[in-house]
């Protein structure tokens, strides 16, 4: 392998980390404070991806500068918003009914996915759409030799930097942060203090759609927006939030570096079935090892 | 203050309590007693909410709350101090305190200098996490956590259960203060007789889900209810 191979699969994979990193803290959340397993949230990515293509190419279609920057940077609070309104939709009128249920969950909101997708295909059409990438995020960054950094492969690891330790504030530092750790650790003590966990949880949950949104922002720049964009990453998602740790802000950083960069360098020795292969074996392995993840704390209280 | 009717309720299949009655006056202390088993947690967790009433009516501050959430109850002044004490354990001694103040959203700091003064060693381990202290130190944290909000009725499930005797004494000590202010009420669920006795203004036994005893402290003694509580 060469250095600049190695630093392509390296930028890649970093990349594919952030936009797991999106999702699964969305995941990461809402599993763990309603139990609840999310297989729309690729309908999520998806409200975030064509959210890109509406801004740019609906309401400044006739804009000559539609794809500055600018107006790639106003596409992000209108697909977190969009996507967080759905979402708070969807968990007002099905998710609730279906707490601590993660079976059901789990068929109920992939039947969600195929309605989002399906309906996706009648307003936008089967095919894929196009979003001008912006030409700020054009070029890169020039490191070692010929290789150079993609503008918009960095954008998309800032914005995920920036999306982390927003949550983090957001869980650790305000008060609505902390509401929702304490109902995440005991639901019912949370009740008995005065705080309303029914609105804690749809608002959590249209804040996790929110960051899916945000995901498939960042996906536009690296694809083709579609139908079935946020499909492909589900699973992936899903492996970060397992191998992580439920609830965990630590383990969904570790989970989604582990599994991002680990399938860009295992796709590239072997072939690209075999390499995913593989990190789902390793997945197996390392959960046979640390079966509550990567990141689960103890104390005495739990044990 | 909190006025309770005929109450039936339990778990899914399983009747527990039967036509309980009791009633508490404001700022009194309330022992609730009885052996392990005959439905006294069951019966604050009814009062609280967590329990779903089948019939009979729970009144508080002359409004009936037999039917409203769980959260509401709480910011209608009732706090609860559970078996297990179910401090929030990854969350920081002081964050578990400050979410007492949830139910009312009545932050102050001068009640929070208070809750210091009642329980010094909390100051000194504000930024530990809930689940790395001992179990009498929860047991306080708990009661802090419950008098944040200045609350007119405080459900104590066992505050004395498996708690070394210094702490149970400083316990002891916060509750008569609590008594002393005559603002809050206290339902106190408790097998330690002597603690119970020492402290409450009325006393009621449990058995099998109902009531079988009932008197202001002051008249009957100790043997009265001896007969109920031991094995």
């Amino acid at each position: 392998m060469t250095l600049d191979t190695f630093l392509s699969l390296t930028t890649n994979g970093l990349s594919v980390s952030s936009i797991l990193l999106l999702v699964g803290l969305g995941l990461s959340v809402t599993f763990g404070i309603m139990g609840v397993i999310n297989f729309a949230i690729g309908g999520f990515i998806m409200i975030g991806g064509y959210m890109v293509y509406v801004v740019q190419g609906i309401i400044f279609a006739h804009y000559a500068g539609n794809d500055s920057f600018a107006i790639f940077l106003l596409a992000l609070p209108f697909a977190f918003f969009a996507a967080g309104f759905i979402g708070f939709i969807l968990e007002k009128s099905l998710i609730r009914f279906l707490y601590a249920k993660p079976y059901e969950s789990m068929l109920a909101t992939w039947g969600v996915s195929l309605i989002f997708q399906q309906l996706a295909r009648n307003v936008f059409g089967s095919n894929n759409v196009v979003v001008n990438t912006p030409v700020m995020l054009s070029g890169g960054l020039h490191v070692i030799g010929g290789f150079q950094i993609p503008y918009n492969r960095l954008f998309i690891l800032s914005l995920s930097i920036v999306a982390i330790v927003g949550v983090y504030c957001y869980l650790y530092r305000t008060n609505s942060g902390r509401k929702i750790r304490a109902v995440m650790q005991n639901r019912n003590m949370s009740a008995c203090l005065g705080i309303p966990t029914g609105r804690i949880d749809s608002f959590t949950f249209a804040f996790g759609s929110g960051l899916a949104g945000i995901a498939g922002c960042a996906l536009s720049l690296l694809g083709p927006i579609g139908p079935s964009m946020g499909e492909h990453y589900i699973v992936d998602a899903f492996m970060v939030v397992v191998l992580g740790g439920v609830g965990s802000l630590a383990g969904t950083i570790g989970g989604s570096l582990v599994i991002g960069m680990l399938s860009p360098y295992l796709e590239f020795i072997t072939t690209s079935s075999m390499g995913r292969a593989l990190v789902f074996i390793f997945v197996i392995i390392l959960l046979q090892w640390k079966p509550e993840g990567l990141f689960v704390l103890r104390n005495r209280a739990l044990d | 203050m909190l006025n309770i009717k005929c109450i039936n309720a339990g778990y899914k299949d399983t009747q527990i309590l039967r036509d309980v009655d009791l009633e508490i006056p404001k700022g009194s202390v309330v022992a609730l007693m009885g052996r392990n088993g005959v439905g006294k947690t069951t019966f604050l967790k009814t009062i609280i909410g967590l329990i779903n009433v089948k019939s009979g009516t729970i009144s508080f501050n002359d409004e009936d709350i037999t039917h409203i959430s769980i959260d509401k109850r709480a910011r209608k002044g009732i706090s609860y101090v559970p078996q297990g004490r179910e401090i929030f354990p990854y969350l920081t001694v002081y964050e578990n305190i400050i979410l007492g103040f949830e139910a009312k959203h009545n932050y102050s700091n001068e009640m929070l200098q208070r809750i210091y003064e009642m329980f010094p060693f909390l100051k000194k381990m504000l930024n530990k996490n809930g689940g790395e202290l001992s179990g009498g130190q929860q047991q306080q944290l708990a009661i802090a956590r419950a008098l944040a909000s200045n609350p007119d009725l405080i459900l104590m499930d066992e505050p004395t259960e498996g708690i070394q005797p210094s702490i149970v004494l400083e316990i002891e000590n916060i509750i008569k203060l609590i008594k002393g202010q005559k603002t809050t009420s206290i339902l106190l669920v408790e097998q330690y007789m002597d603690f119970a006795l020492r402290l409450s203004d009325y006393c009621y036994v449990m058995e099998k889900g109902t009531i079988v005893f009932r008197s202001d402290r002051n008249k009957f003694n100790k043997d009265d209810i001896k007969k109920y509580l031991t094995i």
